[in-house]
């Protein structure tokens, strides 16, 4: 077994176990750090296939933002597996026929006679001074610009109308427009007060007052 | 304490867990840091993706230890480090991209390579506005004064790391100053010229020319100007709310790199564009 192949085999294990602890794991938060290992470890996976943007990108978005927020989200839940384990023998003579379908047809496909895997020869090895990054962007940017530039614009209109549908103005919180802050002058907050001194007077009248019981 | 104590209520294993996940990205991101043209661990083509990679996992250590510790106060402090983090890494990245946009490549000894010439050549002048944002970002992002809302122990006693003691709490303390001196040496090459010299005739002086050349020393006085004024802020400012954090992100910063970028992107079509890269 060359290295490559052991690095393939010790990260497909460590994805298989990550992914099968994402679906068994009791608690949410663990199952959703799980589903962080998954990803790193994939990262690594495409990383052997000299797909370092891909690979990079998959650590950048996925594990750096997407998870950050859903967990964000989900320590924040109280969410009671029990209850949503309920229905679950109910659903499964529904379930089990829909999964193994599925099975049968993935094999149907990747173990078929078109799409078998030694249909495929291993790509070639590119340069050392290939860029990944580069011919990617080269390619979204020139011949697939339109499409590409759709899926921006999807993903803004996605964007707005998320932030408009759930935006609403509460009148009660006391918001300060930091530009008026910042405008604040001394002589709008401060009045100095000149008064003569006056005489000692209190003591006196305390006295008084104690004497008089 | 020097003993590491682990809370009855806390998830042991997340516990453990989250110092090292504090402290494990803050040092894997130097295997790309050159300190010389051939003075780098490892000079890859995608070095400045890997960097924003690896720094933005840092953000697991403090939601981890924050959540395992079981404790409100460490809760909390977890919970506004994730909005905050996450909020100034889009300034962060979109800063970068004006860099990348000026140097033409990811790779981080061109884009030191592509300031040669003088400090007037440094990214830092083209780019100022996104040299300000990038600078201020990754004071956001390391979590220091004044943006240390996190641990603020005014409010929440010390936020993510209240409950740790021992070696794990001082992994915590490590992991921050390593971030510091990581995104101070990432100011440095993105954005004042690396180990270049600031004056590239000081070479030519007999005696001491040697040691005023391009080199180690001069990266080493810009990474220490740099991580000097991260102490600087801290000691000059008070902390900041944690709105006005949020709104300096979103609505100050992300708006500033974007059209920032957008004049680049056009400056770049005109003649001036070598004033630009």
């Amino acid at each position: 077994m060359t290295f490559d192949q052991f690095i393939f085999y010790f990260f497909s294990a460590i994805l298989l176990f990550a992914g099968l602890r994402v679906i068994t794991a009791r608690n949410p938060v663990h199952a959703a750090l799980y589903l962080v290992l998954a990803f790193f470890t994939a990262a690594g996976l495409w990383m052997t296939l000299e797909a370092e943007f891909l690979a990079i990108t998959l650590v950048l978005v996925y594990v750096g933002a997407v998870m950050v927020l859903f967990l964000f989200v989900v320590m924040m839940l109280d969410i009671n597996l029990d209850k949503l384990k309920e229905g679950f023998w109910d659903y499964l003579p529904l379930a089990l026929p829909v999964a193994i379908l599925l099975m049968l047809e993935m094999a149907v496909v990747l173990g078929g006679r078109f799409f078998g895997l030694d249909k495929y020869s291993a790509p070639v090895a590119k340069a050392a001074d290939y860029s990944n990054t580069k011919e990617l962007g080269r390619l979204l940017y020139t011949e697939y610009v339109y499409a590409f530039e759709l899926a921006a614009v999807i993903l803004l209109v996605a964007i707005v109308a998320a932030i408009a549908l759930t935006m609403r103005k509460r009148k009660d919180t006391k918001y300060i427009d930091p530009a008026q802050q910042v405008a604040v002058k001394r002589a709008d907050r401060v009045r100095l007060v000149k008064m003569p001194a006056e005489q000692g007077s209190g003591i006196r009248d305390q006295e008084s007052g104690g004497s008089a019981k | 304490m020097k003993e590491i104590i682990i809370p009855s209520g806390a998830s042991k294993g997340l516990f453990i867990l989250g110092p090292i996940l504090a402290i494990a990205p803050a040092l894997a991101a130097w295997a790309v840091i050159p300190f010389t043209e051939k003075w780098v661990l490892a000079d890859i083509n995608a070095g400045l993706l890997y960097v924003m990679a690896i720094t933005s996992m840092g953000v697991y250590g403090v939601i981890v230890a924050g959540w395992a510790s079981n404790s409100k106060y460490a809760f909390l402090g977890a919970m506004r480090s994730a909005a905050q983090i996450v909020s100034y890494e889009i300034a962060m990245g979109f800063a970068l991209v004006g860099v990348l946009m000026a140097a033409q490549s990811l790779n981080l000894v061109d884009i030191v390579e592509g300031q040669a010439g003088g400090f007037w050549h440094w990214y830092f002048l083209p780019l100022f506005p996104l040299f300000l944002v990038y600078l201020i970002s990754g004071v956001a992002e390391t979590n220091r004064a004044p943006f240390d809302v996190a641990e603020g122990e005014s409010e929440i006693v010390a936020g993510f790391h209240v409950e740790y003691s021992g070696m794990a709490f001082a992994v915590f303390f490590l992991a921050e100053y390593a971030n510091m001196i990581l995104i101070a040496a990432l100011t440095t090459l993105m954005f004042l010229g690396g180990w270049l010299s600031p004056f590239p005739f000081l070479a030519r002086i007999p005696l001491v020319g040697w040691l005023l050349q391009d080199g180690f020393i001069w990266w080493a006085a810009k990474v220490a100007f740099v991580l000097f004024l991260f102490l600087w802020f801290r000691a000059t400012f008070p902390r900041y709310r944690y709105d006005q954090i949020m709104r300096l992100g979103w609505k100050v910063f992300i708006p500033i790199t974007i059209v920032w970028i957008v004049v680049v992107g056009g400056m770049m079509q005109t003649p001036f564009k070598h004033w630009f890269h």
